[in-house]
């Protein structure tokens, strides 16, 4: 689905996802999408629950496939390079895809260990530029002046929100270029939530963020696209406002209007 | 603070309208179902009441009853042993002096309960059942963790569905059964293979004994790795780990309380384990450190020599002594496991 805007052409596409199908077993969880995610902004993906969004977006980084039987048709195009190509690094994929998950999922290490282990995955062992990597990372998520102090406790001591915060770190550590949210905030509160969306509206200047959630004034308030997904169909896909404003199908409107969902 | 809704500036056209809660719900006769169900439960309170109370205290006495069975087993061995002390001098639990060949007075451990001079160093004992239990329990770590890890990371559903079922029924095979196949089969084969001295000896028990803990420790492995989150699992292959990373880095440390938990129960099972070393280890009790060497644990004489001997005399009291110092070695392992656990709950705040 091409997007209308009017200022099309100024964004740069980062990923493609070009007649995407994507099957568990025998059930199609997606069906024949095609959209694409935008250099720098955010692109939002609502829709009720169980229609596909997150199976969507985690068909970019491919994490489905470790703990489920999956089967994918059509491709999803990476800066033009399709992701399911055979000759792939998934390591290197995921390095570049960061994720973030549904519930705050820290290591049960300490705060550092967590944002350094995926620098250490990749062998960087210099305690120095550990150290720097580790400041750099919690400062880019808004979460330094918190843990500054107490970097060698335990991550699970850790509130809700900083614990997610922290897992945002541990994303970026690895300098990522694109960060897939899977309903970052569903597990927080209204305060915690809050300050999650600041530092989305802070991390699109240097990534590009697929943010999957139920929430409609989420998506509204934060993304600068929005696609809706309806069993597993992609059935309107636009920029945020106009979404949300004047959506042009029917069952979209009344999604947002909160007629069903 | 309370509203006063009559006074408030409401006006009637906003206040959404009700309808009375009666009409239109399920009647029978002139009660409603919520009005039966009051009334039976009335009737059944006074029964209800009494059911509690019983299944309480049933339940209270269930988990006395396993506390009041240790002490009482733990007075028992305690009361007979320490009468060992009033029958041989302490000093003779480790050692006494003998002649030796050339007639010079040496200080010997021996395990030696016959006669007049009977000679009742538990030294030897304690010293064969570790040479027993600690390769045992080395041996069935790096199996049972191994087959653990597999089972619970890397083996397929189906792979799983039979080799689970397995192990545990390898943790079934009666022990004299396993003791008979090391006396008859596996001693040649560990004699041929190292040279030894003795065909029966610590370390034919020690292959043996891990049969029985291997299951044990892969069983309970496998519980505490699939414990750990998904969450955990998805989040380092997000961050680009592979399955090996995830495994070493992520997984095994995440349920390193439980994997530390059944080595050291694997420890006392190992420990506590008798028909294989009866059968196995040769039965010497031999001062040594070299585990190709008979010895005999401090469970093989008691099982091989308790049913034999007059009540009450000294043999009969230093076996109950032995008994009672390895019931509490394995409580002290079993003490150590917990506070290893509890420790690094708290450290993770699992």
């Amino acid at each position: 689905m091409k997007v209308e805007h009017g200022i099309k052409g100024q964004q740069k596409t980062k990923i493609t996802l070009d007649g995407l199908s994507f099957y568990y077993g025998k059930y199609k969880a997606i069906d024949n999408v095609s959209m694409e995610f935008f250099e720098c902004m955010v692109t939002a993906i609502i829709g009720p629950s169980g229609c596909g969004k997150s199976t969507l977006i985690k068909s970019i980084n491919r994490i489905s496939e470790i703990t489920n039987d999956v089967q994918v048709e059509g491709k999803v195009l990476l800066d033009n390079k399709n992701v399911y190509d055979r000759d792939v690094d998934l390591v290197d994929l995921r390095r570049r895809v960061g994720m973030v998950f549904q519930r705050p999922n820290p290591f049960p290490k300490s705060i550092y260990d967590n944002v350094a282990f995926g620098p250490r995955l990749y062998g960087v062992n210099n305690k120095k530029r550990l150290d720097e990597i580790v400041e750099y990372s919690l400062v880019k998520s808004a979460l330094w002046n918190e843990v500054k102090d107490r970097l060698n406790q335990s991550a699970i001591g850790l509130s809700g929100g900083q614990q997610q915060r922290l897992c945002i770190a541990r994303a970026l550590a690895v300098d990522p270029e694109v960060l897939l949210m899977d309903e970052p905030c569903s597990a927080l509160d209204p305060t915690a939530t809050a300050r999650i969306e600041e530092l989305i509206e802070d991390l699109k200047k240097y990534y590009t963020i697929a943010i999957v959630t139920h929430n409609m004034q989420q998506a509204a308030r934060i993304s600068d696209y929005t696609g809706f997904l309806l069993n597993g169909q992609l059935i309107e896909y636009n920029i945020t406002t106009a979404i949300f404003t004047n959506p042009d199908k029917k069952v979209t409107e009344d999604y947002i209007t909160g007629r069903f969902g | 603070m309370n509203y006063d809704l009559q006074s408030s500036n409401f006006r009637a056209s906003n206040v959404p309208n009700s309808t009375s809660p009666e009409s239109g719900l399920k009647r029978f006769g002139d009660k409603r179902i919520s009005d039966l169900l009051v009334e039976s439960r009335q009737a059944n309170v006074n029964r209800q009441r009494i059911q509690e109370f019983i299944i309480e205290k049933l339940l209270f006495a269930g988990g006395m009853a396993a506390i009041l069975f240790i002490a009482l087993i733990f007075i028992f061995l305690f009361k007979e042993g320490v009468k060992a002390f009033f029958l041989i001098k302490p000093i003779e639990f480790i050692g006494t002096h003998i002649l030796d060949f050339d007639d010079n007075r040496v200080f010997a451990c021996m395990w030696q309960p016959v006669g007049e001079s009977g000679k009742y160093s538990i030294v030897p004992l304690l010293i064969g059942s570790f040479l027993v239990a600690l390769p045992a329990t080395v041996i069935s770590t790096i199996l049972g963790v191994g087959c653990g890890i597999y089972l619970a990371e890397i083996a397929s559903a189906k792979v799983r569905e039979i080799v689970k079922p397995a192990i545990e029924l390898l943790a079934g095979i009666p022990t004299v059964v396993i003791g008979f196949l090391c006396l008859t089969l596996l001693a040649t084969y560990v004699q041929n293979a190292f040279h030894t001295t003795f065909r029966l000896n610590a370390f034919v028990g020690a292959l043996g004994v891990s049969l029985v803990i291997i299951p044990v420790i892969a069983s309970i492995t496998d519980d505490a790795l699939r414990a750990v989150p998904n969450e955990l699992r998805e989040a380092s292959y997000g961050l680009g780990a592979t399955k090996w990373e995830t495994i070493w880095k992520v997984v095994v440390p995440a349920g390193i309380s439980g994997v530390t938990a059944s080595i050291i129960l694997g420890m006392g099972r190992a420990l506590g384990e008798t028909m294989i070393v009866v059968m196995a280890t040769g039965n010497a009790a031999l001062v040594t450190g070299n585990v190709f060497s008979s010895v005999r644990t401090m469970t093989a004489t008691i099982a091989a020599e308790l049913g034999a001997v007059p009540q009450g005399g000294p043999q009969y009291c230093a076996l109950f002594l032995v008994g009672s110092l390895l019931f509490f070695i394995t409580f002290v392992l079993n003490l150590v496991a917990e506070l290893i656990i509890s420790r690094m709950r708290k450290k993770l705040r699992l």
